[in-house]
């Protein structure tokens, strides 16, 4: 077997968090490898790396020529990696939906300034690819009439119009149904045999298993094992996967309180798979942390936003401290009593433009010490931002900067300050700790902790499950909108759920 | 490798010295068409000069120029500000400017005092219902404002102009398409004997000074600033958005409604269908050249009046065309546009080479 592509060491920080750590990996001729990790492992990291999307910190990468000798690829460039046969195909589809099938597939490829395009020439290669890959699909309709699973075969055919050998497939069935799944790997295997090599990022075991030549799993942005497909089965991915240690639960356990949010029967349906919510139940009580696993998309943000209170359920009750909430708005969830910690600090939990200092009142502009008849009392605010600045360790360039000045850490830690000087009854943290370092990951850790020896009840939504098993008092998988308590602290089986295995 | 990246911090001496650099560049790219059209430069420009500090009446031509620019500069300023992009301050204007001929001109039997109040709060209301459909549209359906503000301006001004030749027309006016004027203790009184500028200027000052008071210090204005600089963020912490942008889009046509209310009773007296030389539009400039600060839109606008003003005395002495003063002021919006441009963003060249260490 020929080695076709080689990565060497490879290592990408973004500020101070590790995304990939000295990873090396192979590709032969004809190989279908598939690359598995936790969201976050640093997959999607590696990839863009090898696509030249990412400019790696150290490390090289190696490609077969067409001869099929490894030459050393030019990193950073995104033409290059094309050039040298690198087709990849993004899990968000980054084709023009008002043009045809086939203008898509040629698009960029011709000639800026040709005379004329010779379009039945283009027809007649793409018909040659499909006619060899069995990828089938309606050329001269426009791309935006066309189903989920046949825009992506456009995407992959175009990959290989440009003379793709290695051909990176991110997550490509997270968006099919099962049996679109199964036609695409029946195509892979087809291009396969022609000799094409393809990587496939993915967190389903099964398809995993049934798929691939070998495996390469990362976490934390290492590899953490390697193995052929023959010799794996489900449990030992899995163990590879999430680790095999389960950390101590860091804060010990306590007894549950009264129940402090209680979701009954609560539906939201959703424009995606990610944020629909299918007749869920839940409860929280004072003095306990509920943490709710599961792989990226499932549900998860379809239940954060009913509990910030950016969605109003289609059905379903929801109580805060034993009182329902009627109508659900942000403003009500606050007034009930719920911190809010969303998941993206920067999109959804600060104004940059505007100062620490603001951002840290934003949420409770009634108040009277915040302003008095509609005016606001800028001492008072500038106070407040001192004070919590001070107990909370919001560094940056003082209260009155704007708050995107500040680096991502102390943007949480600002967010923080703001949801947790409020004394909430319920406390929503979503990711809380993605993206910082770890520093500011254990600093939050300790305030959850504390918050809840207050007598506050939380909920945990993490893809990490480290941090879960590190936090929660209970645990709950979430999958297709859906929540299944999981019935012990057992990572593996925690694990098998979240893939979709029967536990 | 050349990319282009946000700046971290902007330094006050950049945001300041942007615009005036801009009005410079401007000024100095407008010296090419002079040079073509045979005069020369230097000497235009001292004409210009004259024309607007020469004299008194000279200077208050520029106030009385500025005077519609601040209300339509910041009608502009505040809806931008939330990111409502009220392309409709034109129409808005002339909204103003029709109720107030028509309540002013004597149609309503008002004791004398109360006229001109009266006048004044229902053009302001006339304009701002000239945004409540936009608006409407744009929460409820998703409309884009740009679209449904922009072609508002052209039914109004049609509407006008059949109003002019209908019910609003002056029976005195020998079938020219004019309203009726308004009655003398309905006009905002002159500022200077024999001179144009009226007291439409204090009102536009004061409510600049307001504006700018109010968006710094209040809390309506603190939800305005969170709403226009991140609505998603605002929405999560509780900021009732559609509320905050259907208050702004009011304010904004009402601001905008305030400026035909000056023009017809601080200047003209009466309607007619050619009241504004574009002030709706140039609004968007003077709010852009200011950086949507109201206390920025006073200083615009005058700058802005003054181009007009200087290059209308200097065609007149040097016999080139007055649309030199659309050609100054459109490069230096450009300037501007590009000046902010770097005022946010650096240029950085990257080394793509030699990591493979």
């Amino acid at each position: 077997m020929t080695t076709v592509l080689k990565l060497n060491g490879l290592s990408k920080h973004f500020g101070p968090v590790i995304a990939n750590d000295n990873v090396s990996l192979i590709l032969n001729k004809g190989e279908v490898l598939a690359l598995l990790g936790e969201n976050g492992a640093g997959k999607t990291t590696l990839m863009n790396m090898l696509f030249g999307h990412y400019l790696p910190d150290s490390g090289s990468i190696d490609v077969a020529d067409e001869a099929g000798v490894l030459q050393p690829l030019p990193l950073g460039h995104p033409q290059v990696a094309l050039a040298a046969g690198v087709g990849m195909v993004h899990q968000h589809f980054t084709l023009a939906e008002n043009i045809s099938a086939l203008d898509n597939i040629t698009l960029g490829s011709e000639p800026l300034l040709a005379l004329r395009r010779s379009r039945q020439e283009a027809r007649e290669k793409i018909q040659a690819i499909i006619d060899r890959s069995g990828l089938t699909a309606p050329l001269d309709t426009p791309v935006g009439r066309l189903s989920v699973g046949e825009r992506q075969r456009v995407e992959i055919l175009k990959a290989l119009y440009r003379q793709a050998r290695i051909l990176v497939l991110d997550e490509p069935t997270a968006v099919l149904t099962p049996q679109e799944a199964d036609t695409l790997f029946e195509n892979i295997r087809m291009m396969t045999d022609e000799g094409l090599s393809v990587i496939f990022i993915s967190h389903k075991l099964r398809e995993v298993l049934a798929f691939s030549d070998r495996i390469a799993v990362l976490r934390h942005g290492r590899k953490v094992g390697e193995m052929a497909t023959s010799e794996a089965d489900e449990k030992s991915i899995a163990r590879m996967m999430v680790g095999a240690d389960t950390p101590e639960l860091a804060g010990g356990t306590m007894a549950p309180g009264v129940p402090v949010l209680s979701l009954s029967g609560v539906s939201v349906p959703g424009r995606s798979k990610r944020d629909t919510l299918s007749s869920v139940d839940l409860t929280v009580h004072a003095h306990e942390i509920l943490g709710i696993a599961g792989v990226s998309g499932n549900g998860q943000s379809g239940l954060a936003n009913v509990i910030s209170g950016l969605v109003q359920p289609e059905q379903g009750l929801i109580k805060v401290d034993g009182v329902e909430i009627g109508t659900l708005n942000p403003a009500a969830m606050i007034r009930a009593g719920v911190g809010r910690i969303p998941e993206d600090r920067h999109h959804e939990g600060i104004v940059g433009a505007m100062s620490v200092a603001e951002n840290m009142v934003i949420e409770r502009l009634g108040d009277s010490d915040v302003q008095s008849r509609g005016l606001l009392r800028r001492e008072a605010i500038e106070e407040n931002a001192a004070r919590l600045a001070k107990a909370y360790d919001v560094r940056g360039p003082g209260v009155e900067a704007p708050a995107r000045l500040l680096s991502g850490g102390n943007i949480q830690k600002l967010i923080l300050a703001r949801v947790f000087d409020r004394a909430p009854r319920l406390i929503l943290a979503n990711q809380p700790t993605r993206g910082l370092d770890m520093g500011a990951a254990a600093e939050v850790g300790r305030r959850l902790l504390e918050a809840r020896a207050r007598g506050a009840g939380v909920v945990l939504i993490s893809e990490d499950l480290d941090e879960i098993l590190g936090l929660a008092d209970r645990i709950v998988v979430i999958r297709d909108g859906e929540l299944h308590e999981a019935p012990g602290r057992d990572r593996e089986q925690i694990g098998l759920m979240m893939a979709g295995e029967p536990a | 490798m050349i990319r282009i990246e946000p700046r971290q911090t902007q330094s006050r001496a950049f945001t300041l010295g942007v615009p005036i650099l801009s009005a410079i560049i401007a000024l100095g790219f407008a010296a090419i068409p002079l040079l073509a059209a045979g005069a020369n430069p230097i000497q235009a420009y001292q004409e210009m000069f004259r024309g607007v500090f020469g004299s008194v009446f000279a200077f208050s031509e520029v106030l009385t120029r500025a005077t519609p620019l601040i209300f339509t500069g910041l009608a502009a300023a505040l809806a931008f500000r939330a990111k409502l992009w009220n392309i409709g301050a034109e129409g808005q204007l002339y909204l103003g400017a029709m109720a107030a001929v028509a309540v002013g001109s004597g149609v309503l039997d008002v004791h004398g005092i109360l006229l001109l109040p009266l006048i004044v709060v229902l053009g302001a209301a006339a304009g701002a219902a000239g945004m409540v459909a936009p608006t409407y549209l744009k929460i409820r359906f998703g409309a884009d404002e740009v679209v449904t503000t922009l072609l508002l301006n052209f039914i109004i001004l049609i509407f006008v102009q059949m109003m002019l030749e209908g019910v609003l027309q002056d029976p005195m006016s020998l079938g020219w398409p004019q309203s009726a004027p308004i009655l003398d203790q309905g006009m905002l009184p002159p500022l200077i004997e024999r001179m144009r500028v009226h007291s439409g200027l204090i009102v536009a000052l004061l409510l600049a000074g307001l504006a700018q008071f109010m968006l710094a210090r209040s809390v309506w204005g603190f939800r305005l600033r969170a709403v226009g600089e991140n609505a998603a963020a605002a929405r999560h912490a509780g900021i009732n958005v559609n509320r905050s942008l259907f208050g702004v889009a009011i304010l904004s046509g009402g601001l905008a409604g305030l400026a035909g209310v000056s023009e017809v009773a601080g200047l003209k007296g009466y309607l007619t269908s050619d009241l504004s030389p574009g002030f709706g539009y140039t609004g968007i400039v003077v709010a852009m050249l200011a950086g949507l600060s109201p206390v920025g839109v006073v200083i615009a606008a005058l700058f802005i009046a003054s181009v007009f003003v200087g290059a209308d005395s200097m065609s007149r002495a040097m016999g080139v065309s007055s649309f030199l003063a659309d050609l100054v002021v459109s490069v230096s919006l450009l300037c501007v546009l590009v000046g902010g441009f770097f005022a946010r963003y650096r240029i950085v060249r990257a080394s793509t080479s030699g990591v493979t260490s």
